[in-house]
């Protein structure tokens, strides 16, 4: 039987695996965009699950919400990695350093 | 199940929004037939439409809290007064910016358009009545920023900063709605009243453990938003890489937008758990004000150290919060309104100085100002006093009023710290006074000021309406105090 403790523990793990992908990548940029993408997904699992162990409908509202939001937010997340791009030539979270302080 | 009923008048309540929706797609198809010399239409338009939503905000608030459209938006005095301020400040961005862009190349029709559609997002934001459209409005208004970092698309400085502000706003977006996902597993609903009456921390089990999980990750998006430290990192590269007129944006309108949800979020749906999430406050509050003020000094980039000085401000707004009543809140919205004007003039002089391939952001910039243009070093002094907290100026008011407020919460310490840090402050600010009325300047011939008249104009008035507020503070704190004091019992 799976329940709502089963799911809760995927969605943490997902949102882990996601934050640890955000601080612990230092090659790539596009990285950071999959990252940020399952953090997401993480967060809908859980709206989910306990939409669907609550019996309330909103919460699956949310999500389609989210999920909209979430393909703006990569399109305007590469658009800014091509103008990145196309100023530094590299794409390396190591070198992006030109402002410190 | 949910029950969806359609009431003709909710229309009427977000009349504001949309008509500046409507304005903002009118504009859009507007400027597509407009050639880049015609370009000053837009600018009118815009302003105009900010203005007449100004109007419709403030001819049509409603005495009592309105909810609209089964509670997912609350139009009350608090969303009243910050839409107001929120729209001055953008309204003075366009002002303000309008030959700086230009000289870059960027005076364009995206730069007006996504301006507006993050004023729509903010306005959501504070009269926000459910996490969804926290969530929605907190998103128009960072996915429109991140664009508009990014404008000057040439810029190594500008990109990076965009890339850098993508990426932890959207892990600051992530944060904040995994906390909303627990809440609602805790809760059962979205609506932000209903959690409030839901949540109950004194019950053991499951409930309780995930309204703290929610509650700990709310705070930490909030705080991301507000760039309390420890999660300030992306402020001061986004405040320095920005082109400077959306820099001002970011640390004026949004502020506020900011500040609006973290009351919307806090009190109104967890209200009944600030017992929690005061002292979590009260330890960032410390951090920021201690961290701000302290790095600010060894800034010598004039955007930089604002944006360091932004923390330190946080750091004040956060102890109104630390209170916990309408009238801590209050402080803490006054401060905030305070702040936005401040910051108006600072970088409003930035721009002012600004030409075509020179920036004017560095301190050193600033050296015998006072020599080369007595007025606008005049400006310059009265913001950075303010911003110093030095009587009789509105800064200094604004300071007192969180003193009260978080003395009265019975934190000492607390205000103790504010203090010290305060004064710490004061050194970068009066160095800035300092480097325009002391040193030599490089170049001895007077500024060559931009031709807008209109712009220095209403830098003028910006800054003196520094020394008028520091004088006639009365009406506007009494202002926040009502506004708060009405829309939290409406919230109970």
């Amino acid at each position: 039987m799976i329940t709502l403790a089963h799911f809760l523990t995927l969605g943490a793990v997902l949102f882990c695996i996601a934050v640890a992908g955000i601080f612990i990548n230092r090659k790539n940029v596009i990285t950071l965009l999959m990252a940020i993408e399952l953090m997401l997904l993480a967060v809908n699992t859980n709206f989910i699950a306990f939409s669907r162990f609550l019996g309330d409908a909103s919460g699956q509202v949310f999500v389609f919400f989210i999920l909209t939001v979430a393909a703006a937010e990569s399109a305007i997340g590469l658009a800014i990695l091509v103008v990145l791009f196309r100023n530094r030539a590299t794409i390396n979270v190591d070198k992006i350093d030109s402002m410190k302080g | 199940m949910i029950n969806i009923a359609f009431n003709p008048n909710d229309l009427v309540t977000v009349l504001p929004e949309l008509f500046l929706l409507g304005a903002t797609c009118a504009i859009l198809l507007i400027d597509l037939f407009l050639k880049q010399a015609q370009r000053n239409v837009t600018h009118v338009l815009s302003l105009l439409a900010l203005a007449v939503t100004a109007w419709l905000v403030w001819s049509g608030a409603p005495v009592q809290a309105t909810p609209a459209f089964n509670g997912m938006f609350v139009r009350d005095a608090v969303g009243t007064v910050l839409k107001l301020f929120i729209l001055l400040t953008t309204a003075l961005v366009y002002v303000y910016g309008r030959l700086y862009m230009r000289d870059r190349k960027l005076f364009v029709g995206e730069l007006y358009l996504l301006l507006l559609f993050a004023t729509l997002g903010m306005m959501l934001l504070v009269s926000a009545g459910s996490l969804v459209t926290v969530y929605l409005g907190l998103e128009l208004l960072t996915l429109s920023s991140y664009a508009l970092v990014a404008l000057n698309r040439d810029s190594v400085m500008s990109s990076e900063a965009a890339i850098k502000y993508f990426v932890l706003g959207a892990l600051a977006s992530g944060l904040l709605l995994y906390g909303m996902s627990m809440l609602y597993g805790a809760t059962g609903t979205l609506d932000l009243a209903k959690i409030h009456a839901a949540a109950d921390f004194s019950a053991n089990g499951a409930h309780r453990g995930l309204l703290a999980f929610g509650l700990v990750f709310l705070v930490v998006g909030i705080a991301f938003k507000l760039g309390a430290v420890p999660f300030h990192m992306w402020l001061p590269d986004v405040y320095q890489g920005a082109p400077t007129a959306i820099t001002l944006f970011i640390g004026t309108a949004s502020k506020l937008a900011a500040f609006g949800m973290a009351w919307r979020l806090l009190e109104v749906a967890m209200g009944g758990l600030h017992a929690q999430w005061t002292m979590m406050l009260a330890i960032l509050a410390a951090v920021s004000l201690a961290v701000g003020n302290v790095v600010a000094i060894a800034q010598t980039n004039l955007k930089r150290m604002l944006a360091y000085s932004t923390i330190s401000h946080v750091g004040f707004v956060l102890l109104g919060f630390v209170n916990a009543t309408p009238a801590g809140y209050a402080s803490a919205m006054f401060y905030m309104i305070c702040y936005a004007i401040m910051t108006a003039v600072a970088f409003g002089v930035i721009l002012l100085l600004a030409r075509a391939g020179f920036e004017a952001e560095e301190i050193a910039d600033f050296k015998g100002l006072n020599q080369r243009n007595p007025w606008y070093a005049g400006v310059m002094a009265i913001a950075m006093f303010s911003l110093a907290g030095v009587p009789p100026l509105f800064g200094f008011f604004a300071k007192l009023m969180v003193l009260k407020a978080v003395i009265d919460a019975g934190q000492m310490w607390l205000a103790i710290v504010a203090i010290v840090f305060a004064i710490v402050g004061l050194f970068y600010y009066l160095n800035v006074v300092k480097v325009m009325y002391f040193d030599e300047p490089a170049q001895k011939e007077a500024v060559a000021l931009p031709a807008d008249l209109g712009m220095r104009w209403a830098l003028s008035l910006n800054g003196l309406a520094l020394l008028a507020l520091g004088i006639g503070w009365g009406p506007l704190l009494d202002w926040c105090n009502q506004a708060l004091l009405a829309s939290t019992q409406f919230a109970r």
